[in-house]
């Protein structure tokens, strides 16, 4: 990892400032600056309709804003889309890859949507199939594949222009945990590579593994900027206890724990009670004479991070 | 780093803002896209659209044309009643290919398939997309129009060498239904409203003067067929299979050249409005 200190201020690929979509009345994306330098793995995090996908079409340079200014390469979206678009890998939160076309053919193809010739495509499609470990599929038909070897493919297609930044939508939405795994090393590589990831996730443990900073999105509005580590430690505390009275319970129990720990919250199946020292907390919860059906201390995640900032969960 | 400082980005960055979004000068992206799908798949679909003419053209012009016998064709002399719908077959053919590839097609690949959606990332704009699909729809109308011209000169229905001319003007026919038809698809939302396309060219075919004369319907009928477009290409290459030219052949080759300007107009502002929103 080189540090960029000594180049002076950072390389910034996307800068976005007070950038606005409104559909109709509806403001979509609210007014959101942020900057992402050169190499970084960048999320937006938030729940469903947050904006998320709003705002990685703007970037995407397949959406025009309502106002605000973009900068992706020093380049206006809005006036540059095709060169826009030339720099960036992009891999939807639906596949969309091409069913009529066998598996390799559709990294060839897509090459050549850039203008790329075959003679740089073809050693390149190879490439990117093994790099998304489906050479064996190569003559396979598309609808042939199983859903993580899609999305890899997805992903190797979004790489045959050889992209400065990858936008990626919800990546691993849908797949199983072993796929998704497979699926976060493959990305890992990319950024050791030096490629910009630009990703959007509502799962926490994705965001966590993969992003060296992120934003906080809800309503089309930024609540929280920064590393998951110091987005955690800023609006959380080291350990959560989690308690389960039954659901008949749990919203009329929150009074009796009061006090204990840093801050109560209470949700229909559950109370989380955020303290330093969870062990500890769940003493003094017994102490008191309560006893829940099942209690759990765990570290805390960004899940609380965006519900302290929210006051909702981020999963449906 | 920054954009835009320069006189000559200005100059074009204003270029830009009328097409740069729109258009990136690769078309034949998309055409090669769509020539390697044919090869893979559709090969069926494009036999049917041959056969379908040659099967109208045996059944009514050899069956049917039994009974009829001989008919008065475009230059005032007999021609049998084969020859006589033959030409008008194959506008009928060019007109389906043309709008099948621009509705139907088009429909599932913007809303299901998301293949536009795909392309659209890339360094395409929707205009590439476009003018790709289309050119490709005319490519395979000229295959159909060469099979379908090669079998009428089997059959012995050819008596001259304006003939050959039939073939770049269904081609013309196509353009005109294809760049129309793009642009219409671009507002359906639902198969329902797809099946009103249906609902419009059924009747075309069966009406425009196809199987007989205009003259057949009262007068104010008569105008109405002829404000439409596939009679108009149903005359001009009865006209051309005889060799029999009149003022009214430029006015067909007119209509259509409007009916193509006017759906190009149609379906770029469609695109700009549906993908640069």
């Amino acid at each position: 990892m080189s540090s960029p200190a000594e180049t002076g201020p950072p390389q910034y690929v996307i800068t976005a400032e007070n950038l606005t979509k409104r559909y109709g009345d509806v403001a979509a994306v609210d007014g959101i600056s942020f900057s992402v330098p050169a190499g970084e793995a960048f999320g937006l995090l938030g729940p469903n309709g947050a904006g998320k996908s709003t705002t990685m079409k703007m970037i995407g340079a397949v959406s025009q804003r309502t106002s605000g200014s973009l900068s992706i390469m020093g380049l206006d979206p809005d006036l540059n889309g095709p060169e826009v678009r030339a720099h960036l890998g992009v891999v939807p939160q639906q596949d969309n890859l091409d069913e009529e076309l066998k598996v390799r053919d559709n990294l060839l193809v897509y090459g050549r949507y850039f203008g790329l010739p075959m003679s740089y495509l073809r050693p390149k499609a190879d490439e990117l199939l093994e790099f998304a470990q489906l050479t064996d599929k190569a003559k396979s038909k598309v609808d042939a594949l199983s859903g993580g070897m899609k999305r890899r493919l997805t992903i190797a297609r979004s790489l045959i222009n050889e992209p400065r930044i990858l936008l990626l939508d919800e990546p691993t939405t849908g797949l199983d945990p072993q796929a998704r795994h497979i699926l976060w090393d493959r990305l890992f590589r990319l950024k050791e590579q030096g490629v910009t990831l630009i990703l959007t996730t509502h799962y926490m443990d994705e965001a966590e593994q993969l992003c060296d900073r992120l934003i906080v999105v809800d309503k089309g509005r930024i609540m929280a900027e920064g590393s998951p580590a110091n987005l955690i430690r800023e609006y959380s505390t080291r350990e959560v206890l989690e308690l389960r009275f039954g659901s008949e319970r749990n919203a009329s129990i929150g009074a009796e724990l009061e006090g204990i720990g840093e801050r109560v919250e209470t949700l229909p199946d559950r109370v989380l009670i955020y303290a330093h020292d969870g062990e500890a907390a769940l003493e003094e919860v017994s102490g008191r004479g309560l006893r829940p059906v099942t209690s759990l201390v765990r570290r805390s995640s960004l899940e609380d991070v965006f519900l302290r900032l929210t006051g909702r969960s981020l999963v449906d | 780093m920054s954009a835009g400082t320069t006189s000559h980005s200005d100059t074009e960055a204003a270029r830009n803002r009328k097409f740069g979004p729109l258009y990136s000068r690769n078309v034949r992206a998309v055409v090669a896209r769509g020539l390697m799908a044919t090869r893979s798949s559709n090969w069926m679909v494009m036999l049917s659209g041959f056969f379908e003419p040659v099967l109208y053209l045996i059944a009514m012009g050899v069956g049917l044309g039994a009974i009829v016998g001989t008919v008065q064709g475009p230059g005032g002399g007999e021609i049998s009643y084969a020859a006589y719908i033959a030409p008008a077959l194959l506008a009928v053919s060019a007109m389906n290919g043309a709008v099948y590839d621009s509705t139907w097609n088009v429909f599932f690949k913007m809303n299901f398939s998301k293949l536009y959606q795909g392309m659209l990332y890339t360094s395409l704009g929707p205009l590439d997309v476009a003018m790709g699909e289309i050119f490709l729809a005319l490519l395979r109308g000229l295959m159909y129009a060469t099979g379908f011209t090669a079998v009428m000169g089997l059959m012995g229905l050819l008596t001259t060498p304006w003939a050959i001319l039939m073939i770049p003007a269904a081609v013309l026919i196509a353009f005109g239904f294809a760049s129309f038809g793009m642009g219409i698809t671009s507002f359906m939302k639902t198969f329902q409203q797809m099946d009103w396309i249906n609902f419009i060219m059924l009747p075309m075919f069966l009406f425009s003067a196809t199987f007989y004369p205009l003259s057949v319907y009262p007068e104010y009928i008569q105008w109405f067929i002829q404000a439409m477009p596939l009679w108009h290409g149903v005359d001009l290459l009865r006209q051309i299979s005889v060799g029999a030219f009149s003022p009214a052949t430029a006015i067909h080759v007119g209509y259509y050249l409007v009916m193509i300007a006017l759906g190009m107009l149609l379906t770029t502002g469609r695109l700009r409005k549906l993908f640069l929103k």
